[in-house]
């Protein structure tokens, strides 16, 4: 009995990690593919990757955007778990983002107040904004696919119309960037100084709070189990007690809190101000890395450097002569191949075990009776 | 079933029909060598008419138009159907339904009939009536593949019987010779408990009392439908009540009003004294509501979790499941392994997902759970649906200890040996009304039958004259 226990789990291990590695290899395959179809090395290609990928300098940048890619795939992931698409994180971040980038560079006071009240503004602004999507939902129910689209939307619209010099935005020196006021120096997150690699961003610190957060509510808790209950069967939620509408409000608010994070590092560790060069569809970028990552802390965590491995290097590609286009092409391919794995991978786990039990509970029941024939 | 039908493949064996070999890879396949499959659960469009939901995907046969009505008039006749082809489907009741469903089948030249569970939903009148087409289809030449867990159903209808546990033949039965005991020893494995209750625990203690329980609910035509009316009764510690009556005649939402889910216009629900009418359903798990659904798939389990995070649903904030706001893991899994080892389910582990586990295990599981929090109100719909005998009489027995220990049960179920053999009390429910009542130490099946179709009402008295 017990061996065959450690030998589902053993194997249900095996599965879990087939499929991202099936994706990846498949991605190899196309992306491969592709390079030859350009005429050139595709060897060279990836060993000029691994090599510059993993260099020093490298390593810091692919933390740092890391950091953003990790926030933004866990807002998609807690929508993800509750059955709810979030798409509108991106909308939600870059509010969030432009509402206490205006805070901060209004506020006065010493760091140590200013820049807990930021975060904390931000993430209020990118729950309210999602929320508005949660109860049109529960009350009227409409699809959150469709309003978290439409609120990026607004939000991309209400950005440009306050971000104008004479309002809450004013021009650079050089008169082509509007931006918002920018953070006093006393506002700005503290980092690491890693000298010639460059400088590693300290929100990553807050990245990993929240990713070990997002473990503990979602495995630990009573309110995690309700959350994921609702995910996996809102009729078996709302059998045992759970109030589904509830959840579901309560769960986008979350996811949109978290999307709130995502600016932050860039923000409060690189720009300091909000300009319209604010790096935007991280949002988007996070629901791949969620799929990715499976929705598990670590999966997010390893899918996001991922993601930033492959931007960093596929940026120096270009400068090797080859066609820019081939990041898409490489992350295109993965996420697809990545969500036909899991799905292959999870029927066929499913299937797997069913039959177990049933081999193992036919086994058991032969053993004391015999066929018996009655005529 | 499934494999006959095509719906799955096997990993070895064959299947011939007619002498030759063949392999299935889709329904289709099995459509086109001529086995065709009604469902336990219908499969037909209730905004549609009868021709329509038959010609539906077989359009290429007989075309949309005349020939197909007359193809389908000829079929109902040939076999005694009484099919009517333009009568829309939400029009008909549960056993013109089926006969739509067999027609269907038979339209696409089917000459292998599999049912599955047939008798489920009928009363007893019905079902007779189901038995002759069934005979008609047989003395046409046509095989039938008659899937039954009701043993007096099968020795009445079949030619020859297999007897299958546990995915493998344990044997096969001349049902001219066959008592239904051996069968069922059989299909156990040992002998086999009736579900009779020892003598009466009832108290005179009200547990739950439903008072004058009104629920309506507007449809898309914006026609208001009463589902349920007036609805009044008290169970007390130590009762079993029974409500018999076809399905989708208010059962399911009755549960669901009691259990918090729904929310009722009008009426009092009262548990162990306290007004419960609009608490939501986690309070009143906790004020001791047991809860084994109908539907175990959609209201009971998570089917992709492992089982102890299913014996974590829908008691997470009891214990041994949580402290303050925290999962215990540890204890929620120790628990499990008990209610594994004290309620027999028959599983390899605690870590395998509850959909690999079959039907009357996952039922064993659920009761285990429900039990495990000491309920003051057990309330069991069709809880032996769909299980094996095995586990039947496990599910019985644990009815009869939550009886014993002083609960009160309310028990819903479209089997009405098990209603009879189990209710101290049994109310009939039609179209939403509790139309009669009957004493289930005399009533017998078919009296019960008839009130279930709403042909009798008021109090039910045994008449001797009824008794075959």
């Amino acid at each position: 009995m017990k061996k065959l226990t450690s030998r589902i789990d053993k194997e249900r291990l095996l599965l879990g990690i087939a499929a991202p590695l099936l994706a990846i290899v498949a991605a190899l395959v196309v992306t491969t593919l592709v390079i030859l179809a350009t005429g050139k090395n595709p060897g060279d290609a990836f060993s000029d990757m691994v090599t510059y990928g993993f260099a020093s300098d490298s390593q810091v940048y692919i933390l740092n955007k890391a950091t953003t890619y990790y926030l933004a795939g866990v807002a998609v992931a807690i929508g993800f778990r509750m059955n709810l698409f979030n798409i509108g994180v991106d909308g939600q971040y870059r509010l969030a983002a432009f509402v206490a980038a205006v805070l901060g560079g209004a506020l006065t006071v010493p760091g140590w107040i200013a820049i807990p009240l930021i975060v904390i503004c931000a993430m209020a602004t990118g729950a309210l904004w999602a929320a508005i999507a949660g109860v049109l939902k529960v009350t009227r129910g409409v699809s959150e696919v469709i309003s978290t689209i439409m609120l990026n939307s607004i939000a991309t619209a209400i950005i440009a119309y306050l971000l104008q010099p004479g309002k809450l935005g004013q021009l650079d020196q050089a008169g082509t960037l509007v931006s918002t006021k920018p953070l006093p120096s006393s506002s700005y997150f503290f980092s690491i100084d890693t000298g010639p690699a460059g400088v590693l961003w300290g929100f990553f610190v807050i990245a990993v709070v929240v990713g070990v957060g997002y473990w503990f509510v979602l495995g630990r808790t009573r309110f995690g189990f309700d959350l994921r209950t609702v995910g996996q069967s809102d009729t078996a939620a709302a059998a045992s007690g759970v109030g589904v509408k509830k959840m579901v409000a309560t769960s986008m608010i979350i996811s949109g809190a978290v999307a709130g994070l995502i600016g932050m590092p860039t923000l409060l560790n690189d720009s300091h101000q909000f300009s319209n060069d604010f790096p935007a569809g991280i949002g988007f970028t996070g629901i791949a890395i969620a799929l990715l990552g499976r929705n598990s802390p670590i999966g997010i965590a390893l899918g996001a450097l991922l993601w930033g491995f492959l931007e960093r290097t596929t940026n120096h590609l270009e400068f090797q002569g080859y066609d820019k286009e081939i990041l898409g092409v490489i992350q295109g391919v993965i996420v697809l191949c990545v969500v036909i794995a899991y799905e292959v991978v999870r029927r066929y786990g499913l299937k797997r075990q069913q039959q177990r039990v049933g081999a193992e509970l036919a086994a058991q029941a032969a053993a004391p009776t015999k066929k018996q024939e009655v005529a | 079933m499934k494999i006959l039908y095509g719906m799955q493949q096997p990993d070895e064996g064959t299947i011939k029909v007619n002498g030759e070999p063949v392999t299935f890879s889709n329904p289709g396949d099995a459509i086109a060598r001529g086995i065709g499959m009604v469902h336990q659960h219908f499969m037909l469009a209730d905004n549609l008419t009868v021709l329509e939901n038959v010609v539906l995907g077989a359009e290429k046969l007989y075309g949309i138009g005349g020939k197909a009505r007359t193809k389908i008039k000829e079929i109902s006749d040939a076999y005694g159907l009484g099919v009517r082809p333009d009568v829309l489907v939400e029009a008909l009741g549960v056993a013109d339904r089926q006969r739509v469903e067999i027609l269907k089948v038979l339209y696409r030249g089917a000459r292998t009939l599999i049912l599955d569970e047939p008798t489920a939903v009928l009363v007893p009148q019905e079902v007779d009536a189901l038995f002759d087409n069934l005979r008609e289809l047989k003395a046409e030449g046509l095989t039938v593949i008659f899937i039954s867990h009701k043993l007096g159903e099968v020795l009445s209808v079949a030619d020859e019987i297999t007897v299958i546990r546990r995915g493998t033949t344990v044997g096969t039965a001349e049902p001219r010779s066959t008592t239904s005991k051996q069968l069922a020893e059989m299909m156990v494995g040992s002998e086999l408990p009736t579900p009779e209750t020892e003598e009466s625990t009832v108290t005179d203690v009200p547990m739950l009392t439903v008072d004058k329980l009104h629920l309506s609910q507007t449809d898309l035509d914006g026609v208001e439908r009463i589902i349920l009316d007036e609805i009044s009764f008290t169970i007390h510690k130590g009762e079993v009540l029974g409500i018999a009556g076809v399905e989708g005649n208010g059962q399911s939402e009755l549960v669901e009003a009691i259990m918090g889910m729904r929310n009722p216009d009008a009426g009092v629900v009262t548990l162990d004294g306290d007004d419960i009418s609009h608490t939501p359903t986690r309070r009143r798990r906790e004020a001791g509501v047991g809860y084994i659904p109908e539907d175990r798939h959609r209201h009971g389990l998570l089917l992709e979790a492992p089982l102890w995070e299913n014996r974590i649903l829908g008691h997470v904030t009891e214990r041994p499941n949580s402290r303050g706001g925290l999962l215990d893991i540890k204890a929620a899994r120790t628990d499990t392994e008990r209610i594994v080892r004290d309620y027999d389910v028959r599983t390899p582990g605690i870590e395998v997902t509850a959909a690999s586990l079959s039907g009357g295990n996952q039922q064993k599981l659920i009761v285990g759970r429900e039990m495990s929090h000491n309920p003051k109100l057990l309330i069991a719909a069709h809880p032996t649906r769909g299980v094996d005998v095995g586990a039947q009489a496990a599910i019985w027995d644990y009815i009869r200890e939550a009886r014993r220990e002083g609960m009160a049960v309310l028990l819903i179920s479209a089997d009405l040996d098990e209603l009879i053999g189990l209710s101290d009390t049994l109310r009939v429910m039609y179209r939403g009304r509790l139309v009669a009542d009957a004493d289930p130490a005399t009533i017998t099946p078919e009296e019960l039958g008839s009130a279930m179709t709403g042909a009798a009402s008021g109090h039910l008295e045994h008449t001797e004259d009824d008794e075959r």
